[in-house]
């Protein structure tokens, strides 16, 4: 049993989470995060990557706009490295009011969200494959974001500022007495140790699984609906800025362009259970659809990855339950004071990534009041360390590094001894070099977190060529042992597959076909002994995954 | 945000035919096991890296000069199973990478007509120029020609001059009608040789051959990115060979011309014109202008020629996808053993190998060519391009010609060539 404490305990990882602890250690409480997975695993991993402008909002939800106007800048700037300022249009498809256009420019000047008329010429200049039906194209502030890219920055600046961060701890329980938090119960899912941390303010930002957390402290009925939506990633960018319907906001009707993809998103069910989200193929069809209406050819482009994602909407008894879509996006602070008579408690739930720091202050602020001692904040000031040189992410970064290490004289003969620039993941251009300093500085990463942090495996392949090659440098490297590699990447390929099935048409099958064949007929992967997952490296809720993790296994996939 | 470039025209370089194609690509690596550039220098990543897979990361700039080593020769769309047009993909991102800084000596080289003009009236004179070692020592120190790199070597008289001139010596009326041949500037000014043999052999065969005066498919200028330059001068082409006559077959002895003009103004610059389609339809390459004659029982037999000849397949013939039918053509001539080299490229793909920078790649490249036709040869090697000749000729010392050389023989039409 290991004993710490800490003045406010954050439970949650997601970039609600990540940002509340930024913002209390900024304030300078004693903070510790715990999250039962990886950070920014859950929904904060599983959108679509845009940097709203606000102008999504500006007729349904005034208020959100502005935020969304006012958090693009602020996030664009203290989180460079994951923001891309693509700019963003609002199209009128054929078909579409164009009148809804005139509500949109008016409420985008009531709301002061930047958008401007463009010529329709000059919308097709800039996007040669857009449909040219439309009718209407306004210029936005779009942008795209990196959620995983922009949790660990928040996450280096909240240690930076004297926080602990505890990834793979399960909360157990949380004690109150006196109707007050005391200490919150943890076990280390890696290496089997309970932890209870003594604290007096514990932040509850479990997002989809905030009901659940708040339960553990005796405060019942906080009804977070997980609004399941699901996105599907083209091969490549079809359009390179962001393209969103002018529309009230449905189901499809925005193209994002992040990293060398682009996303069409998204739909809007209730769930049941976040660990368990569908991706159906009626949705699937939905999005190609929606995505035809944008750009002409759309389907006949390559789909490389499906997901689902949980938006955490707080229940509005205003709307009926099963209408996720409009529910408040607006964000909700639960004091439990209040709301249940326990102190030292309050939850944050709902709310956008692009107003991530927004809802930490706001939260953080109703903290340091319960405290006593309202300090203000300071999160807006400071890039966060892996930020620091300001420049924003572009597309061609990887290209022009790789360029960089390109070999030179008349030739250009390589040694044996210069291994570094080899391409390790072909598909999003990550050398060796990348994934050596990658493993040496995670410890404790395996293959899903070296995706996350490197993008391999997100490509065309789907890690049917990078996967193998991480597996042999990674035991090179002395990561892991082969058994616990081979075991590792099968069940890296089984993840893979989770969101390969639903898009299963045109050159992704005969992609897969060729994995397959490397896999299963080349190697005779499934047939090879391994030992048993460790739990660890499990997903929470895919425990049925780990144990007959196969590259082929249908059940698993779905 | 968009880019000036897309603004400057080449948006279509980045959003159609080629760019969509690589959502095909499955990273098998078989246009890398055929990429002749990429087995003898790191200094090119390969065409799966720089075609389908650079091109996700481009967002229409330019980022990686590495991809102006490929050569153009275009054996990776060839050989792609899943129909990646990896090769125009390339040409596309070279474009967009020299728009705005084009190097002085790519804006020359591409002028072959000029080069032509310029040479013919002084021909002697201009092919001893180009023999004198320290002038080509400060040409390459100026301009970035390599010293060592073929040139091509003038005439006297250009086959248009020539053919204004010639009556055909014929024995039979033209009784299989009109058909227009295409010379292209180096058929014009370097090849007149080969251009005669070839209207020679059409009107032997019983055709009317028409030459309406034209100029260059800017070919050249295409494959160093200068697209607007090679848009003028396709399309000019396209109305020239259009004002012989509607509907008649256009046959040419200049295998890349041909490939210009059915497949690569279109593919690579966007060329959408009605013209180019309608010449791109009916231009074909003479050797399989002859195969398709004999597939229909009217070539006559040919006369026996005892002799065992290397032969190289040029990548920009191959590219047409068409097989190789000078092999097919010259194994209708009895007696003959023609023998291909097997290789993707010989090096000089264009205006690719008399770069300086870009000499020892090519030369690489070229070897395995310039060793089979050294090994055993009667004292000439054939060759259906132009500048695949002079880069053989040069590197080999050996004499190069068409295939049509051969047929123009088995037609008793000249001497048989015998071993030397």
């Amino acid at each position: 049993m290991r004993k710490l404490s800490a003045e406010v305990v954050v439970i949650g990882g997601g970039a609600t989470g990540v940002g509340v602890a930024r913002d209390a250690a900024m304030r300078g409480y004693s903070t510790i995060l715990v999250e039962r997975a990886d950070l920014a695993q859950g929904t904060t991993g599983r959108f679509h990557g845009l940097l709203h402008s606000g102008g999504r909002y500006v007729v349904s939800d005034p208020e959100s706009a502005t935020e969304c106007a006012e958090e693009n800048a602020i996030v664009s700037r203290i989180h460079a490295d994951a923001v891309e300022r693509t700019g963003g249009l609002f199209v009128c498809a054929p078909g579409d009011d164009p009148g809804f256009a005139d509500k949109f420019l008016a409420g985008a000047s009531a709301q002061k969200v930047p958008a401007q008329e463009i010529t329709l010429s000059e919308a097709l200049r800039r996007e040669p494959r857009l449909n040219p039906g439309i009718t209407r194209a306004i210029e936005v502030q779009d942008g795209t974001v990196d959620g995983w890219r922009m949790v660990w920055g928040a996450a280096e600046s909240a240690k930076a500022h004297g926080a602990t961060v505890l990834t793979y701890h399960d909360v157990t329980a949380i004690q109150v007495e006196d109707g007050h938090t005391q200490a919150v119960f943890c076990h280390n899912r890696k290496t089997g140790e309970d932890v209870t941390i003594d604290c007096g303010f514990v932040v509850n930002a479990a997002g989809p699984w905030a009901g659940h957390v708040a339960a553990m402290a005796g405060c019942h009925d906080v009804e977070v609906v997980p609004g399941r939506g699901i996105m599907v990633a083209m091969n490549h960018r079809l359009v390179n800025t962001v393209i969103n319907r002018c529309i009230y906001p449905s189901d499809g009707d925005i193209l994002v362009p992040v990293h060398t993809v682009c996303i069409i998103g998204t739909t809007d069910h209730p769930a049941d259970d976040p660990d368990h989200l569908e991706i159906p193929a009626d949705e699937v069809q939905q999005m190609l659809s929606a995505g035809e209406v944008l750009i002409p050819g759309f389907r006949q482009s390559r789909a490389v990855h499906a997901w689902a994602g949980a938006r955490p909407l707080v229940k509005d008894h205003r709307v009926s339950a099963s209408d996720t879509r409009h529910m408040s996006r607006g964000m909700a602070i639960l004091d439990h004071d209040a709301r249940d008579g326990v102190k030292g408690m309050v939850t944050i739930a709902g709310g956008k990534l692009t107003t991530y720091r927004l809802m930490a202050k706001n939260t953080v602020d109703l903290v340091s009041e319960q405290l006593g001692d309202n300090r203000p904040c300071t999160t807006d000031q400071e890039p966060v360390p892996t930020a620091t040189s300001g420049i924003n992410y572009t597309i061609t970064h990887r290209l022009a590094d790789r360029e960089a290490e390109r070999p030179t004289g008349p030739l250009g003969q390589q040694t044996p001894n210069d291994l570094g620039h080899q391409v390790v993941c072909e598909c999003e251009l990550v050398s060796r070099g990348m994934l050596v300093d990658t493993i040496a500085a995670h410890p404790d990463a395996q293959f899903d977190d070296w995706r996350r942090l490197l993008r391999i495996g997100m490509g065309p392949c789907q890690g049917g060529f990078c996967a193998l090659r991480t597996t042999g440098i990674a035991v090179e490297r002395k990561a892991m042992d082969a058994a616990a590699a081979t075991a590792l990447m099968r069940l890296f390929i089984a993840h893979r597959w989770i969101g390969l099935w639903p898009i299963l048409f045109g050159a992704q099958v005969r992609q897969t076909v060729l994995d397959s064949w490397i896999f299963s007929g080349l190697l005779d992967l499934d047939s090879v002994p391994v030992p048993a997952v460790p739990p660890a490296f499990t997903p929470p809720g895919e425990a049925a995954a780990a144990k007959t993790a196969t590259a082929t296994d249908k059940e698993v996939a779905r | 945000m968009s880019t000036p470039i897309a603004a400057a025209g080449l948006g279509f370089a980045g959003h159609e035919l080629a760019r969509a194609s690589l959502d095909q690509c499955l990273k098998c690596t078989i246009c890398e096991t055929q990429c002749p550039v990429a087995r003898v220098t790191d200094l090119y990543p390969g065409p799966k890296f720089i075609g389908p897979q650079a091109e996700r990361f481009r967002h229409g700039q330019s980022v990686d000069h590495s991809l102006d080593y490929c050569s153009s020769c275009g054996t990776c769309t060839l050989v792609c199973p899943q129909g990646v047009q990896i090769a125009e993909m390339i040409s596309q991102g070279r474009a967009v990478m020299k728009a705005g800084h084009m190097p002085l000596r790519d804006k020359l080289i591409s002028q072959t007509v000029l080069m032509g003009k310029a040479m013919t009236p002084v021909a002697p004179l201009a092919n001893a120029a180009l023999g004198i070692k320290p002038l080509r020592v400060v040409v390459e120190a100026t301009f970035g020609i390599h010293r060592n790199a073929p040139m091509p070597h003038a005439q006297s008289q250009s086959f248009e001059a020539w053919f204004k001139k010639h009556r055909p010596a014929r024995t039979t009326e033209a009784t299989r009608g009109k058909v227009v041949f295409f010379h292209g500037c180096a058929g014009n000014y370097f090849e007149v040789a080969t251009s005669k043999y070839a209207v020679e052999v059409l009107e032997h065969l019983g055709y009317e051959v028409l030459v309406p005066s034209h100029g260059c498919c800017g070919l050249a200028q295409q494959s160093n990115g200068l697209f607007d330059g090679a848009t003028h001068d396709v399309l000019k082409l396209c109305d020239d060979l259009r004002s012989a006559g509607k509907g008649l077959t256009i046959v040419s002895a200049s295998g890349s011309c041909t490939g210009m003009l059915k497949h690569e103004a279109h593919e690579i610059m966007g060329v959408k014109d009605e013209r180019l389609a309608d010449v791109g339809s009916r231009i074909v390459d003479i050797m399989e202008f002859l195969w398709t004659l004999h597939q229909a029982g009217e070539l006559p037999e040919f006369a026996p020629i005892n002799l065992s000849v290397p032969y190289h397949a040029p990548c920009q013939l191959k590219g047409q996808r068409m097989g190789m039918p000078a092999l097919d053509v010259l194994g209708l001539i009895p007696g003959l053993t023609v023998r291909e080299s097997g290789q993707p490229c010989c090096g000089i793909a264009g205006t690719y190998g008399l770069k300086k920078e870009k000499y020892a790649v090519a030369q690489a490249v070229g070897k395995p060519v310039f060793d089979h036709m050294l090994k055993d040869n009667p004292g000439f090697g054939l060759c259906d391009t132009e500048t695949c000749r002079w880069q053989i000729g040069k590197s080999t010392g050996l004499r190069m010609e068409h295939p049509i050389y051969l047929v123009h023989q088995a037609l008793g039409l000249s001497p048989v060539s015998t071993a030397a």
